[in-house]
This record gives structure tokens, C-alpha cells and sequence, in this order.
């Protein structure tokens, strides 16, 4: 029972990660109706931002509290000023182009970003400041939940509630809604669409941030290629919840999550990813547009 | 001229991306020897750059303008490829001379030049391949080179086990990947748009990751090695000569598969493609088998990747699942969509581009995948379309006076 | 207009092109050209690059002392992105250049793709980092030399300390999926089996690059493993044992020559204490190995990374090789590298008809003070 419950833990952590970045693939697919492949790559700048800078004020000996609200800051502010000009400079151009135009101009957007990191920076791994202290209430179970098990669990369900307010009842989560749902019409009752867009990205681009910093202070390393591996990851949990809702996003990581943890615990890691894959395949099978996504008839 | 207004624009620009850069391109922190440098030449280098892409942007954008007050001229420019494709004569003359070159090629330059053209003309075959699947039926598929490792692996398994030769295996390779691509269309044929994208990503990975963990049937990551050349007529050869005798392979693989899909897109099947592209329920009103357009588009599109597959063991005489990543299927659909979707020659060009600029970036050594990453995200900006955009055929009415 | 100007584009394209080329061109006969094959972008660059690196401070420092011989060092750095698709391409494009030796490639994959046309050209090749046994074991490869011991012997090493030394007899064998963890983790497996000493409790992959490990973490926790033995680079290493940390496992950590890394002790820091890993013989003490990392600290400014010394090894031996032979003829190079010992910062080697490098010694050391400590 103790193994099932720690394999629990282990799922919900890895699924609450891919939550946070399936939001980001899930709200600019909703609302332009692209997979952004660089998202992944945003992940990775904003671990990488928070890693400079929490080692700069490390260095300079600012106490840790000061480093982690400083840091998770940074983080969230340049990757989502890089959301915004990838958005800008890749993206925008391409509104009115043939459907499968912008995904290949956002794939070489993915490598452009990746070697940019390598080149100003380096390939190698580095260690990333451990910002999630152990907490001393935390000890009798810390073979169950760690710490920053707790933390990021915590942080997760914040983000998500704060998401879910802003969707709801701000002007500019409703008028998100709105662009999402005809963006001619939207345009027609006065929203600017192309505001509503940029923001979409620099809310998706921060969760991604808030995402990379507690991942890279999780597992306590960082290197210019890990936005790639858990792109592709939360990109199949934001399909597997239904592409388009949030709440299908986070239902998805979860499921996701969760299946890889017991596939590991109860079968083998070897075929992780082929059991990921293969659930995906079978729930897309019988429901088509995922488990929260609206099935849309067409109409001609 | 560009207007005054617009260099302050620049600067602005120019500002923004020194801020943007900041953190990854000036600072650089040491955390063991706890030490931190500041580059900031770094910073005036993208200031420069950022403010003159800029302008050059603009400048660019100002000419299309100006052109565009023209139109009649720019028209007739842009027709170029489809009038002479369209002459018949022209098409003669310019085939002749591709044709001429290709077959010099490999006399005039060095074994290293052939061996990149070859690559290049094998990913010609396999944007063709996966031109019929996403160009022709507009089915988004993420993971075309999973077919491509079947018939690599169909090859190198059935030489290692049953002594079967290259073109023994060539027909089967082609085979076995059209049925996987049959498996394949099966379960998703009631997916719709990016849901079959990501099943698709979802099934060239896990071919991958069985090809990878299963070491008693595929000998794992560690891959098979020493797979014999295609033979010729049992005569031994010698590496330089067997590489242009791979070149040669390719340049006549790449004229009938030119061949067949001019024909298959001209044919009742191609039309039914389209059609299936363009609007599935009207398409499925006019009577067509949705579910057999489908599967054979798939099965069609593998079958092409099959072949290509054992064509690539034969040359790299080693094959590992490395080779087969996501990355690759991406590509080619660069490939695909960068060309002009659906359009042959568009994929052809799309191909010798996006194969061969890696291997002439090399002089950029280190900067090499940077500047291949933003050159595909140029090209999609500036042509979106693709190369050279497919033309609808079109059948005016005029009226006899 | 338009037509004007893509002909003004393609003429200056063309000069651009024939000036990128001149310098390709060079002057031939007054040097000696090194080709450098590896990866040196894409995700495996990490691998690749130090071995570049390593190929330019030698070259440097043979070409300032007046090269080999009167000849200067020239090197032609190839990437190959370790797909053996690419090395095919690389290796063409090294022996059309006029590649003398090779040093590389670094994934065994792209080293067994290439090595058929080097063995056509007449190029010898050696590898600081390609540990699969078949390369020199299956003797197809006649011009293939190494500076790294292959997985078996590895193995070997690491399963007789885990047995003898520690006397563990339930032990998990972990690898990454890839070519050189999961080689070494069969060996280990096999080794341990045919041991009869000890059992193999648990025998698994992870994913490179997953965000988490815990489930696997579990699992070896649930196993009952006293030790875990690890195929694979030191980026996986680190991550595993910092969450054995996390689920205050107390597991001992036995490892190969891809985690005996600094990088590993700076990325793990303190987790990493107490870890095993096996590697060349006390290059700590060797003062050829302190002179190479000075050098590369002086050049890059920064630590060097995965297969430096074993690549600034191979530089050594391979310049040497040419001085002593006067030429670089294949045979002829053969005969210095194997009867000729050299001293390197992995110690003082030769080689073997084979190509494998005699005198590299493994031994095993454990992460103690955040330094390697031999265990004697």
C-alpha cells in the first residue's frame, strides 16, 4: 500500500509539471489554433533565466527567501517577454497563412532557441541552486512527499485557481474566450485581437517559467535541451485532456502523469513512454477530441 | 528612403532585444567557482544586429510595396516556374538539362558532394512520399519516419538473418511499412486535424522505442552494423564507385516516383485526396469511400518511406534508432510545407534546400543549427505559401463568339 | 526590377560562396590535417565539444613548439550530430578534404557508420569516447584505435569491486536506453549473473532527459537493492541520486566512465558523496592530466567537460605516432601506436592489435570532499 501511494505522489508531482506547461500549448491552441513547438523551449529559458539569477544573488549572499521571490520574478518576466516577440516575430506574420505554415516556422523557432541557449551560454548540464529547502514538518514523510513534492503540488493548484479566475471573470480572460471562440466576431465587438493574442502568450509563457524553475530546482539541473523532451510530453497530455480547455490540459498531465508513474512502479520503465503513447492512441480512439475537448460536428 | 521615423522604431527594437538577451547572452555565472562575467560586447553586438535586421525588414517590406503598385509585372515574374512547366517545350528543354546535370554530377565533383546529393535525393522521395499523405489528403502526420525505420530495419533484419539481398528486400521493405502504414490508419481514421498529428507523433515514437528496448529483436540502441552496399550484378565494389552507384540508384528512384505521383495526383485517386482535403463530409456526400482514401494515402505514403528506409541501411551500411527521431519526421514535413504543399516541384526544390543547406552551413561550424532554425522561420515569413505554391488546376469557360 | 535584383543576389551569392571557399582550399603538403568528428550541436553537443577543445590546445601547442616534424597542425572539425546518417557525410567530407588521421568520432553509433571509409581511404581513427566492444573485438575495423577502455571491461571492473570489495549481494542494474549505458549495463548484468555471488534484482532504462525520477527511485527502493550499479552519462546519474537523496534512500551508487565527470560531483554537489565510479587509473596524480586542465582553463576559461583527457590523450598519441612513423600512412602509423609508448593524462599507453589502449588501468573511485578518491 506504502509503494502505491508513494507511486501516487510521484505521478501527481510529474503530472502537476506537465500541467503547467500543457496550459501554455493548450491557450494559444485554443486561441490560434497552433501548436507551438517552442513552447517546450520556453520552459527551458525561463529554468535558464531563474538559474542565473538566483546564482548572481547567491553569489552576492542575498538571503534565500529574497533569491526564490527574485528568481521566480525573472524567470516569468523575460520568458514571457520571449513568448511575446516569438509570437511577433514568428507567428504574426503568419495569421492568414495556410494552415501548416506557422507549425514549421515555430519548429525552426524550437531549434533556433536551443542552439541560441547553447551558444550564449553552454552544452553542459549545470547545477541548479537548490531553491526548495527541506522543511523539518516534512520529515516523517519525506520518503512518501518530499518537499519539493509539496511545493510544487502547492504551486500547481495556485497557478491553476489564479488561471481559472482571470479565464473567468477578468476583461481580458473574457475576451480571450470571446477570440477563441470566432475571432472575426470578437474583432467586431471592439477586442483587439491582437492584444488578446500577445497576452495569451505572456500568460502561457509564465506559467511555462513558474514550471522550469520548480522542475529545475526539483531534480537540481539544467541544460539547454531540456524544453524539448517535456514539450512533447505536456503537448500529448494538453491532446490527451482535449486540446483547447484548460481544465482538459491539467486532467490530461495528470492522467499522463500518473500513468507513466504505475507503468514504472508495476511494469517497466523500459516502455514509459510507449504506455504514455499507446493510452493516448486508445482514449483518442474512443473519444476523439480527448477527454474534455468538445466534439465538434462539422458542418458544410 | 525609409522615413526618419522609422530608425527610432529601430532603436527601440534594437533596445528591447538587448533587453530580451540580457540574462542569457551577458551574463554568465560560474556556480562552483562562484564566479560571475559580465560580456557586455555582447550586448552592442545584438544592439547592431537587431537594429539593422530591422531596418533591412522594413526596407524590404517598403520595396514589396512599391512592387505591389505594379502588380501586373510581379505577376508575370511569379509565373515563371508554372509557364515554363506549363510549356511544353520549355519543360522539355529545362528536364533535359536537370537531367544532363544530374547524371555528370557525380564525374565533376567530389564523392563527398555525391554522397550529400544522394541524401538529398532520398529526402526528394520521401517529402514526395509524404507529399501524397499531408499535400494531396491533408492528413497532418507527425510520424512519417517511423515508416522510414521499418524498412531500414526491414532490410538490415532480414540480411542479418536470412542473407536476403538488396533488391530482394527493396519491394518487401516498401511492403511491410505499407502495411504498418494500413495498422496505423486503422485506429485513427476517426481523428480529425492536430488529434491525428499527435497520434501520429505518438506512433513514430513508440516504433522508435520498441526498435530501441526490444535488444533481443532489433539489437537495441546499439544498432546493426556492417549491412552490405546493393550489389551490382554481384561485382565487388569499391566505396567511391559504390557511392555513385547509390547516386545513380536515387537520381532514377526520384524519376519514377516523380512519375507515379504526377500520375497517381492527375488520377481518380488523387482527385478523391483533394477532394477529402478540401471538406470531408461533402467529399463522403459525392460518394467517396472516406475510409479507403484514407488508408491508401496512408498505406501509399509508407510504402514510399519503406523503400527510402532500405535504400538509407544500404548506404550508411549501419542503421541505430537514433537515426529515427522526431526531429527527422519534422523535417520532412519542412521539407513538405517549405516546398509548397502538394506541389511536386516544390517538394523537390523544398528538399535539395533544406538537406543540403546543413551540410553547406558547416563553413558556419558551431553557428551552423542556429542559422538553419531562423532560416526556416525567415522562409515561412517571408513565402508562407512555399516555394512554389501549388496551382489549382482550373478550367476557364469561355464563351465562343 | 525583380529579375534584376535576384541576379545582383545571385552574384553576390556567388562570391560569398567562392570567398567561404578559398580558405577550404589551402595549401597542401606543408601541413598536417587533423580531422575532429563529434558532435558538436544538437542535444548531444555536450559530449562532442570538449573533444574540439581538447584537438585545439594540442594542435596549438605542437604548431607554437614548431609543429611536427617543421609541419603545422591543421584541423578540419566536422560535426556528425552523432547520427551515423550525417557521419557517412562527415567522414566523405574528412577524406575528400585530405584528412590525414581522425580524431573521433564520440557515439559509438556514427563511429561504426564512418569507420568503413576511413578503412577505404587509407585514414587511421581514434576515438576518445566510442566504448562499444565490437568496434576493435570484431576486427572489421583494422584502423580503429581508442583511448577509452570498452563497456565489458568496465563492467568487469565495477561488478568484482560491487562483489569483492563491498560484498553486496542484491544488486539493481540501471541504464539509459543508450548505446553506451545499456552495452554496459548487459555486461554488468552478465557478469554478475555468471558470478553467482549476487542477484540482479531489478534491471531497467530510464528515459534521458524525463522530468522525474522518482517511480524509478521507488522501484529500486521496493527491490530491496544494496546497490544499484548505472550504465550512462553523469546527467542521469546526478538526477537518480539526487532522488534517492529526496526518498532518503541509502542505496550505494556504483557507476561507469561517462558519470567519472567533475561535471557530475559539481551537479550533484553533495548528494553526489559517497558515490562510486570507475575510470583510467589515478589520473588525479598524474601531472600530465593537471597540465591538460590547466590548459583548458587558460584557453576557455571554464572546466572542461565529458572525454577531454581521453581526447587530449588521443591527440598526444596520435601526434606522436606521426612524428616517430614520418608519415601518416596507415600502416606505418599502426606500427608506432603499437609498439610505442606515450605519456598521457591518462597514463602512459600503447595499443593493442586490436586498437584498444593498453596500460589505461580502471580503477574505481568514490566521490569524497567533492573530489574523486582512488579506492586502492
Amino acid at each position: 500500500m506504502d509503494y502505491f501511494i508513494e507511486l501516487l505522489f510521484s505521478g501527481l508531482t510529474r503530472g502537476s509539471i506537465y500541467a503547467l506547461i500543457a496550459l501554455g500549448y493548450t491557450m494559444v491552441y485554443g486561441i490560434i489554433g497552433l501548436i507551438n513547438f517552442a513552447h517546450g523551449e520556453i520552459y527551458m529559458i525561463g529554468a535558464f533565466t531563474a538559474f542565473i539569477v538566483a546564482t548572481v544573488l547567491s553569489i552576492y549572499g542575498f538571503p534565500l527567501l529574497a533569491i526564490i521571490i527574485i528568481a521566480a520574478v525573472a524567470a516569468t518576466v523575460w520568458a514571457s517577454a520571449y513568448g511575446y516577440t516569438i509570437e511577433k516575430i514568428a507567428y504574426k506574420p503568419l495569421r492568414q497563412a495556410p494552415r501548416l505554415s506557422p507549425l514549421i516556422s515555430a519548429i525552426g523557432m524550437s531549434i533556433f532557441l536551443q542552439n541560441y541557449v547553447l551558444l550564449a551560454q553552454t552544452s553542459d548540464f549545470l547545477p541548479f541552486p537548490e531553491l526548495i529547502p527541506d522543511f523539518e514538518f516534512m520529515e516523517p514523510v519525506a520518503h512518501i512527499v518530499g518537499s519539493s513534492d509539496l511545493v510544487i503540488l502547492i504551486t500547481t493548484t495556485v497557478v491553476m485557481l489564479i488561471l481559472t479566475y482571470i479565464i473567468k471573470f477578468t476583461r481580458v480572460g473574457k475576451a480571450m474566450r470571446a477570440t477563441a471562440q470566432d475571432r472575426t466576431m470578437a474583432m467586431l465587438v471592439g477586442i483587439n485581437v491582437n492584444k488578446i493574442i500577445s497576452a495569451t502568450f505572456i500568460i502561457g509563457s509564465a506559467l511555462a517559467a513558474i514550471g522550469g524553475l520548480l522542475i529545475a530546482s526539483h531534480i537540481g539541473q539544467i541544460n539547454f535541451y531540456i524544453g524539448f523532451i517535456a514539450g512533447i510530453k505536456a503537448f500529448t497530455a494538453a491532446v490527451l485532456g482535449g486540446i483547447g480547455s484548460i481544465p482538459g490540459a491539467v486532467l490530461g498531465s495528470l492522467v499522463l502523469g500518473l500513468t507513466e508513474s504505475f507503468a514504472t512502479g508495476y511494469i517497466s520503465s523500459d516502455y514509459e513512454d510507449v504506455f504514455a503513447f499507446s493510452l493516448l492512441v486508445l482514449i483518442l480512439i474512443f473519444k476523439p477530441s480527448g477527454l474534455l475537448g468538445k466534439s465538434e460536428t462539422q458542418k458544410v | 528612403m525609409l522615413p526618419l521615423k522609422e530608425f527610432s522604431k529601430a532603436l527601440g527594437v534594437s533596445l528591447w532585444f538587448v533587453f530580451l538577451t540580457f540574462p542569457l547572452m551577458v551574463v554568465k555565472v560560474d556556480p562552483i567557482e562562484r564566479i560571475i562575467r559580465y560580456r557586455w560586447d555582447n550586448c552592442a553586438y545584438v544592439a547592431v544586429v537587431t537594429f539593422t535586421a530591422y531596418l533591412l525588414m522594413k526596407f524590404y517590406n517598403l520595396r514589396k510595396m512599391r512592387v505591389g503598385e505594379t502588380k501586373k509585372e510581379v505577376k508575370e515574374s511569379k509565373n515563371i516556374i508554372h509557364s515554363i512547366l506549363n510549356n511544353k517545350k520549355q519543360m522539355v528543354v529545362l528536364c533535359s538539362i536537370v537531367l544532363v546535370i544530374a547524371a555528370v554530377f557525380p564525374q565533376i565533383f567530389s564523392s563527398y558532394q555525391t554522397n550529400v546529393m544522394t541524401t538529398a535525393l532520398m529526402y526528394v522521395v520521401l517529402g514526395l512520399g509524404l507529399n501524397i499523405v499531408v499535400g494531396m489528403a491533408g492528413l497532418l502526420d507527425l510520424g512519417f519516419v517511423a515508416f522510414y525505420a521499418v524498412g531500414a530495419y526491414s532490410y538490415a533484419l532480414l540480411n542479418l538473418h536470412f542473407g536476403l539481398g538488396f533488391w530482394a528486400v527493396l519491394p518487401i521493405g516498401g511492403g511491410i511499412a505499407a502495411i504498418f502504414g494500413i495498422l496505423l490508419g486503422f485506429p485513427v481514421l476517426r481523428l480529425r486535424g492536430d488529434y491525428l498529428a499527435i497520434v501520429t507523433l505518438g506512433f513514430g515514437e513508440i516504433i522508435r522505442l520498441i526498435l530501441e528496448n526490444w535488444g533481443e529483436f532489433s539489437q537495441g540502441p546499439s544498432g546493426i552494423s556492417n549491412i552490405p552496399r546493393p550489389g551490382f550484378f554481384g561485382m565487388d565494389l569499391s566505396l567511391a564507385s559504390s557511392i555513385t552507384y547509390i547516386y545513380y540508384l536515387m537520381v532514377i528512384g526520384v524519376i519514377i516516383t516523380i512519375f507515379v505521383v504526377n500520375r497517381l495526383q492527375d488520377s481518380r485517386l488523387g482527385r478523391a485526396w483533394i477532394a477529402l482535403r478540401e471538406d470531408e463530409v461533402a467529399c463522403q456526400a459525392m460518394g467517396i469511400d472516406k475510409r479507403k482514401t484514407k488508408l491508401v494515402a496512408f498505406s501509399l505514403g509508407a510504402f514510399w518511406a519503406g523503400i527510402i528506409g532500405v535504400v538509407f541501411a544500404a548506404k550508411t551500411t549501419f542503421i541505430n534508432p537514433a537515426s529515427f527521431t522526431f526531429l527527422e519526421s519534422a523535417i520532412i514535413l519542412s521539407i513538405v510545407v517549405l516546398g509548397g504543399m502538394g506541389s511536386i516541384i516544390g517538394v523537390i526544390i523544398g528538399a535539395l534546400i533544406l538537406i543540403l543547406m546543413p551540410e553547406y552551413l558547416r563553413a558556419l561550424s558551431e553557428y551552423r543549427m542556429l542559422a538553419f532554425g531562423g532560416i526556416l522561420v525567415a522562409m515561412m515569413v517571408f513565402r508562407p505559401q512555399g516555394m512554389i505554391a501549388n496551382v489549382r488546376r482550373t478550367y476557364r469557360f469561355e464563351k465562343k463568339e | 526590377m525583380k529579375l534584376a535584383l535576384s541576379g545582383k543576389f545571385v552574384s553576390t551569392a556567388a562570391c560569398l560562396m567562392m570567398a567561404l571557399a578559398v580558405p577550404a582550399i589551402g595549401v597542401a603538403g606543408d601541413t598536417v590535417k587533423i580531422g575532429v568528428a563529434g558532435p558538436h550541436s544538437g542535444d548531444l553537443a555536450s559530449y562532442g565539444l570538449p573533444s574540439v577543445n581538447a584537438a585545439k590546445i594540442v594542435a596549438k601547442q605542437i604548431n607554437d613548439a614548431g609543429g611536427i616534424n617543421g609541419k603545422m597542425i591543421e584541423l578540419l572539425i566536422e560535426d556528425d550530430v552523432c547520427k551515423p546518417e550525417i557521419a557517412t557525410n562527415t567522414a566523405t567530407k574528412l577524406a575528400s578534404e585530405g584528412a590525414e588521421v581522425v580524431l573521433g568520432h564520440i557515439c559509438s553509433g556514427a563511429t561504426k557508420a564512418a569507420l568503413p571509409i576511413y578503412k577505404d581511404a587509407g585514414i587511421l581513427v581514434m576515438s576518445p569516447s566510442a566504448t562499444n566492444p565490437g568496434l576493435t573485438q570484431s576486427g572489421d575495423y583494422p584502423n580503429f584505435f581508442r583511448t577509452i577502455a570498452p563497456d565489458d571491461a568496465q563492467a568487469e571492473v565495477d561488478v568484482t569491486f560491487a562483489l569483492d570489495k563491498l560484498g553486496y549481494t542484491k544488486i539493481a542494474v540501471i541504464h539509459d536506453k543508450g548505446d553506451y549505458g545499456k552495452g554496459f549495463a548487459e555486461f554488468a548484468k552478465k557478469f554478475l549473473e555468471e558470478s553467482g555471488k549476487a542477484e540482479v534484482v531489478l534491471f531497467e532504462g530510464v528515459t534521458p532527459g524525463a522530468v522525474d525520477y522518482s517511480a524509478i527511485v521507488l522501484k529500486i527502493k521496493r527491490s530491496g537493492a544494496e546497490a544499484v550499479i548505472f550504465g550512462g552519462y553523469h546527467p542521469e546519474a546526478s538526477k537518480i541520486i539526487g532522488q534517492m537523496k529526496k526518498k532518503r534512500l541509502k542505496t550505494t551508487f556504483i557507476s561507469d566512465d561517462g558519470v567519472k565527470d567533475m561535471t557530475f560531483i559539481k551537479v550533484a554537489g553533495k548528494n553526489a558523496e559517497g558515490a562510486y565510479a570507475s575510470g583510467p587509473q589515478d589520473n588525479a596524480s598524474n601531472p600530465l592530466s593537471k597540465v591538460a586542465i590547466d590548459a583548458h582553463k587558460a584557453t576557455f576559461n571554464a572546466d572542461p567537460g565529458a572525454f577531454y583527457e581521453n581526447a587530449y590523450s588521443a591527440m598526444l598519441a596520435l601526434v606522436n605516432a606521426i612524428k616517430k612513423a614520418e608519415s601518416t600512412d596507415l600502416a606505418a602509423l599502426k606500427k608506432v601506436l603499437q609498439t610505442d609508448k606515450v605519456e598521457t593524462p591518462v597514463g602512459n599507453i600503447y595499443f593493442d592489435d586490436k586498437g584498444d589502449a593498453v596500460g589505461v588501468g580502471f580503477s574505481v573511485y568514490q566521490v569524497q570532499d567533492g573530489k574523486f578518491v582512488e579506492i586502492k
